[in-house]
Order: C-alpha cells, then sequence, then structure tokens
C-alpha cells in the first residue's frame, strides 16, 4: 500500500516533469519575441532590453528550462522581487506572479467544484437508484425521460435561463458572486446556489443514466441472485450486492469530472461571469500570456494526477481482486 | 388453503405426503418476440433424504424450473401457473416475504459456476455467515463459528484462516465447496443443485459428488440434481426425470431409465455419450437436429421433428397428438410399450456397449 503510493506519487512527479518540458519547448517554437509579448504599449527597444534580461530570455534555452523546473521546486527571483515555490513565472500580462494568480482564483473553482459536487452526487445518484430499483415503472420512465431531456442541455443555454427567471424577471437572487466562505458563509451559499443548481443539473443527469445502468447491470450478476438465493431481504441485496459493483464505474467517472472541474469550469464561469481558474486560462491564452497559460496547465494536469492515484486507492478498497503491489 | 386445492387436484403419483412436489407446472416468459413457453405443465416429487435427477439439453427448461421454486423468476415478465409445494406450503402464491424466509433456510441453491455465483466483493465467512444470521438470528460471533464449522465440513483446509480469503483466493473446486457450505449453513430440508461439478475438472467433480452424497447422509436432505451430464446422475440420483422442451418426457428410478431407457429421446442422450469401453472407430451419435424454438414449440409431440422412430407409430399422431406421461415408470411417447422394447433391443442397446 504505501509502496504502491510511493510509486505512484513518484511516477506523478516524472509526469508533471514530462508535461512541464512538454508546454515549455511547444512555446518556444511559437515565432514570437516573448519580451515583445511582455512589453504592451509604449514599449521602447530599451524595454525590450530590459524585459529581455528580467525573463532570461537572453539564456540558452536549456538554462531557461532549468530555471523554471528549479523555480517551481526552489522558488526564483525576479525584479519585482522573490518568487516562493512553487514558482511558475511572471504574468506577461499582470506582472504578477502567475501561482498568486492561481492561488487567488483558486478558492472560487474549488467553491464551485465542491457544492456542485454535493448536489449531483445526491441528486444524481439517488434518483439513479431510484430508477433501477423501480425499473419498468412510471418513475422509472419519468426518472429516464428527464435524464436523457436534462443532459441534452447545456450550461450556456440553462444558465440564462435560470438568471433571467430568478435575478432579472422576479428579482429574487442577485446577480451569482463569490464571497469567500471564511468571512461569511451565507453569502458564499446565496452567491453560488445558481452556479451550482445550473451545473449540477446537466451532472445530475449523467449520473442518473449512469446510475441507473450500471445497478441494472449489476443487478443481472449471478452473485446477486445467489445473495438472493440465500434469502436475503431484496433492499439489502440492492445496496450491499449490486450497488457495491456499481461502484467502480461510478468512481471512475466522478475522478474525471472532478479533475475536469478543479481545473477549471471554463463554461460555468463564462455563464456567471465568475473569475475562476477555468476563466484564468482562456484569458491567458487570448492574450497570449504564456506563463499563465502553462501554470494554469500544470495546476490541472496536478489534480488529474492526484485524482488518479486516488481511484486507484478507491477502486482496491471498493474490490478485492484489485491489489495494490 | 393450498393444502385443499391439492387435494382436489391430480392426485400425486407417489401418494399426497411426498415432501417436495410440482404439479403441472407452467412457466411462461413474455419477450419481445413472444411468448416463452419455458417449462408445460411438469410434475414430480422428491422425498427426504432422496436424490431427483433432472437431466435434458440446455434450454429444456431445468433451470427455469428451480429457480421458479425460489421465487427468482422476473415477477414482471414471468407468469408461473400450477402448484409446488414443500412440506405442505403453498410457494407458488407465497409472498415475496415468506419465499425469502424459505430461501437459505428451509431450500438452498447451489448454482453452477461458483466463481460468478459468489460475490466478488466479501469474504467467503460473510457470505457464508450472512443467512445463517439472517435466519437464526445468531450474532456476528456465532455466525462466524459457524462458517467455520461448514468449511470444516466440506474440507477447506485450514478454515479458520480461509474463512476470511474473498472467493478470487480460492481455487475452483474450494469455491464450490463454499458455495455448498453456503447452502447448507442453515440444514435445508431441500438442496437444489443446479449443474454443480460442470464448472469443475473431473477429479474435483467426484470429491464434489462424494461431498453432497456425504452430506445428504448427514443432514437427511432432499436433493434436486440438474445436470446434462449422464454420468454424473448415474452416480447421484436416485431417481430421474428426463426433460425436453420443458416438459418431463421420460421419468423413472436412475437405474431403470438408465438401463433400459423407454423414450427415443432418452436413447438419443445416451448413444450420444461417449463410452470409456467403446471401440474407437465407433463414431459418436449425436441426436439429429437442434432443440426446438420455445417460442413456436412443435404440435403434438415436442420430440417428433427429431424423431427417427415416429414413422412406427403410424397416421400423424406424433405430429398432432400430445402424448401423455404415465404415472410412476413411464415415458411420455406413442410407441407402444412393445415398439418400444424391441427397438430398444434391436438397434439402441447394441450402441450403448
Amino acid at each position: 500500500m504505501l509502496q504502491f503510493l510511493v510509486r505512484r506519487l513518484i511516477g506523478a512527479c516524472v509526469i508533471i516533469f514530462l508535461i512541464g518540458a512538454f508546454t515549455f519547448f511547444l512555446f518556444y517554437t511559437i515565432p514570437q519575441d516573448f519580451a515583445e509579448l511582455s512589453c504592451g504599449r509604449n514599449c521602447t527597444p530599451q524595454n525590450i532590453e530590459v524585459i529581455r534580461e528580467n525573463l532570461g530570455l537572453d539564456k540558452p534555452i536549456t538554462s531557461q528550462f532549468w530555471e523554471f523546473m528549479a523555480g517551481i521546486v526552489n522558488g526564483r527571483d525576479f525584479s519585482q522581487g522573490h518568487c516562493s515555490a512553487p514558482c511558475l513565472g511572471v504574468s506577461f500580462d499582470t506582472g504578477e506572479f502567475v501561482w498568486d494568480s492561481i492561488l487567488d482564483r483558486f478558492p472560487l473553482t474549488l467553491s464551485l467544484t465542491l457544492g456542485g459536487l454535493v448536489i449531483f452526487l445526491f441528486l444524481g445518484l439517488g434518483s439513479g437508484l431510484l430508477a433501477a430499483w423501480k425499473r419498468g415503472t412510471v418513475v422509472d420512465k419519468a426518472v429516464s425521460g428527464a435524464s436523457i431531456v436534462l443532459s441534452s442541455f447545456q450550461i450556456y443555454f440553462l444558465g440564462p435561463i435560470v438568471l433571467g427567471i430568478f435575478v432579472y424577471q422576479s428579482g429574487i437572487m442577485d446577480n451569482p458572486r463569490y464571497e469567500p466562505f471564511t468571512e461569511n458563509p451565507i453569502a458564499w451559499m446565496v452567491g453560488m446556489i445558481i452556479p451550482w443548481c445550473v451545473m449540477a443539473t446537466i451532472f445530475t443527469a449523467q449520473y442518473t443514466r449512469m446510475a441507473r445502468s450500471t445497478m441494472i447491470e449489476q443487478l443481472q450478476e449471478e452473485h446477486v441472485r445467489t445473495a438472493r438465493a440465500k434469502g436475503m431481504k431484496q433492499r439489502y441485496v440492492f445496496f450491499r450486492y449490486a450497488w457495491r459493483g456499481s461502484l467502480i464505474p461510478i468512481v471512475t467517472i466522478l475522478g474525471v469530472d472532478l479533475s475536469a472541474l478543479l481545473s477549471g469550469a471554463v463554461v460555468t464561469e463564462f455563464t456567471f461571469d465568475l473569475a475562476g481558474i477555468g476563466r484564468l486560462a482562456v484569458d491567458s491564452s487570448l492574450t497570449k500570456d504564456l506563463p499563465v497559460t502553462m501554470g494554469v496547465m500544470l495546476f490541472g494536469a496536478f489534480f488529474i494526477l492526484i485524482l488518479n492515484i486516488v481511484v486507484d486507492l478507491a477502486y482496491a478498497y471498493i474490490d478485492p481482486r484489485v491489489r495494490l503491489s | 388453503m393450498t393444502t385443499s386445492t391439492r387435494t382436489e387436484g391430480t392426485p400425486a403419483p407417489t401418494g399426497p405426503e411426498s415432501f417436495f412436489s410440482v404439479r403441472d407446472l407452467r412457466v411462461r416468459f413474455s419477450t419481445e418476440d413472444g411468448i416463452v413457453k419455458a417449462v408445460d405443465g411438469l410434475s414430480f416429487d422428491v422425498e427426504r433424504g432422496r436424490t431427483l435427477g433432472i437431466v435434458g439439453e440446455s434450454g429444456s427448461g431445468k433451470s427455469v424450473t428451480n429457480l421458479t421454486v425460489l421465487g427468482l423468476h422476473n415477477p414482471k415478465t414471468t407468469t408461473v401457473d400450477g402448484e409446488i409445494v414443500l412440506d405442505g406450503k403453498e410457494l407458488v402464491t407465497a409472498t415475496e416475504k415468506e419465499l425469502e424466509k424459505l430461501r437459505g433456510n428451509k431450500v438452498a441453491m447451489i448454482f453452477q459456476d461458483p466463481l460468478t455465483a459468489l460475490s466478488p466483493y466479501y469474504t467467503v465467512g460473510r457470505q457464508i455467515a450472512e443467512p445463517y444470521m439472517k435466519h437464526t438470528g445468531a450474532s456476528k460471533k456465532e455466525a462466524r463459528a459457524r462458517a467455520i464449522e461448514m468449511l470444516t465440513k466440506v474440507g477447506i483446509p485450514q478454515p479458520r484462516s480461509r474463512v476470511d480469503d474473498y472467493p478470487h483466493q480460492f481455487s475452483g473446486g474450494m469455491r464450490q465447496r463454499a458455495m455448498i457450505a453456503m447452502a447448507l449453513v442453515c440444514d435445508p430440508d431441500l438442496l437444489i443443485a443446479d449443474e454443480p461439478t460442470t464448472a469443475l475438472d473431473v477429479t474435483v467433480q467426484a470429491q464434489i459428488l462424494d461431498l453432497l452424497k456425504d452430506l445428504q447422509q448427514e443432514f437427511g436432505s432432499a436433493i434436486v440434481f440438474i445436470t446434462h451430464d449422464l454420468g454424473v446422475i448415474s452416480d447421484m440420483a436416485d431417481d430421474l426425470l428426463v426433460m425436453y422442451a420443458g416438459r418431463a418426457v421420460e421419468r423413472g428410478s436412475a437405474a431403470e431409465v438408465l438401463r433400459s431407457p423407454r423414450h427415443p429421446y432418452t436413447w438419443g442422450l445416451l448413444s450420444s455419450m461417449p463410452r470409456l469401453g467403446g471401440s474407437l472407430d465407433q463414431p459418436l451419435s449425436p441426436i439429429p437436429g437442434s432443440p426446438p424454438s420455445m417460442l413456436t414449440p412443435p404440435s403434438g409431440c415436442p420430440f417428433h421433428p427429431r424423431c427417427a422412430f415416429s414413422g412406427e407409430v403410424g397416421g400423424d399422431r406424433c405430429a398432432t397428438v400430445r402424448p401423455p406421461l404415465g404415472e410412476g415408470r413411464a415415458a411420455a411417447c406413442h410407441l407402444t410399450a412393445q415398439q418400444k422394447q424391441t427397438i430398444f433391443i434391436d438397434k439402441i442397446q447394441p450402441r450403448l456397449r
């Protein structure tokens, strides 16, 4: 178990390094002068020279790469001051440290993800289980039908409708906005409730369908029949035997969805005009703010890798046939 | 209520006091293609301490019959008519709750493939202990002790440590032993074994059969033993029921049916079996054709399209009239007893040597 963790974490570090290297060198294939990009308006040749030196662009690419990588581990010094580890460089656009901008945006992304997660897991898995339990009845048909309709909706479609009804027409709610949880939990919740619900609607529909279909599959397994042949109650068989087997595909998809959400829910953030990681990524890409783009990408890769390890641990916990060695 | 309908109905062939009796059982599934008559008028009896073997090809309704006994069919798509009486209790009309109390307790089932029939997610010990706790109200500790006792009984080495293993840590034969332990944990009066040795290799098969026989002697349970392996059945069964297309076509003691079979289908089954003593160049003689579709079963005798002797009956009785299965030792065939004997002695017996 410990050996598994250590091996996987080392593996994750290697992958992060490779992704870093890949993106770093990819950027240098772009035929543009970073000093010019970073200079902005009122650019004089002298300015460009200063910037070039500041960014270390006058050094060979390999040593630039090394400095970037070493900066992630040890921190780096720039003309703005010391950029402490993990240092992902300086934004061309704002001159801020990339890591600081990410940390600035991350609470919103985390709030959005966790709130939505609670709603869609609860509703999605709940209604999926209900539909599987009541398979073939009106309840099942209603739930399945609704989930197909809802999963074909899009956040940018549903979002404005919900905003229109609750904010612009009736004025029951204010426009969504982010208040730090630590300062005012109530305002945090009120501000996020519309984005949570809209985002969760689409996910709920997907998880309903998935939970229903995997449960129905599991209920036809022979070992589930054996459990019934032993005289175990139907509800017990449903939750202890069939549900246990359904967890594997659900956890797999959940890992993928979570890492995507944590590296930025772009559509949701744009729909509700929220400034999270997703927005940071898109903005940086539009302004060719390469250090930020790269930082956000590495940040996302980090979540994907961590959640991968977590999912593998979950597999081993759920299914004793999976051995961690 | 159930006992009164039973006395009014057809008299049982072996007396009304049978421990487990099935009367005129009909099971139909509605599918998208139409109605499948999986079991069509089946009757049999089993006494305590006796073993009834049920043989037949795949799809002849053997397994369906026994899933129906425990109410494990899908109630939405299946209709069940007839009577299933266990120790005076009618099971076809029993509620789910009543059945739950019987399953694993009074009636237990052993399935064909122990790898898929045991849950991969729980320890063997837990899976054995579960029904014991449910049916006897035993505590976790008592149930665990009982599980260890059962594992010992079915011959699992080091049961104290193996009880905490998962099924995938067991070999095929050990898994089937664990499954038998699970089935017998509440001392069932009726044990339904649905091809319990089919997934095992021959040496393990023999061990499992011996085990079942020993346990039957110890517990005095009735056993319904479903198989398509005639070699196994001669070893296990006291009585034999040959099924074809959802019906019983021949019935009798195992020794009688195997020594002097009376139904052309049974002849076919026996002739298609390879013999150790047979000469090498003697070809196997499979039954021509394939089992009928249960959506549109053949008219009359369901075996007539594949039967080599339907010509000897005369007229088209085989295609129009369904031959009844008599009481006791009987075969559902239009051939006269005289014809059957002549054909068997002249044409079939030489092939079986």
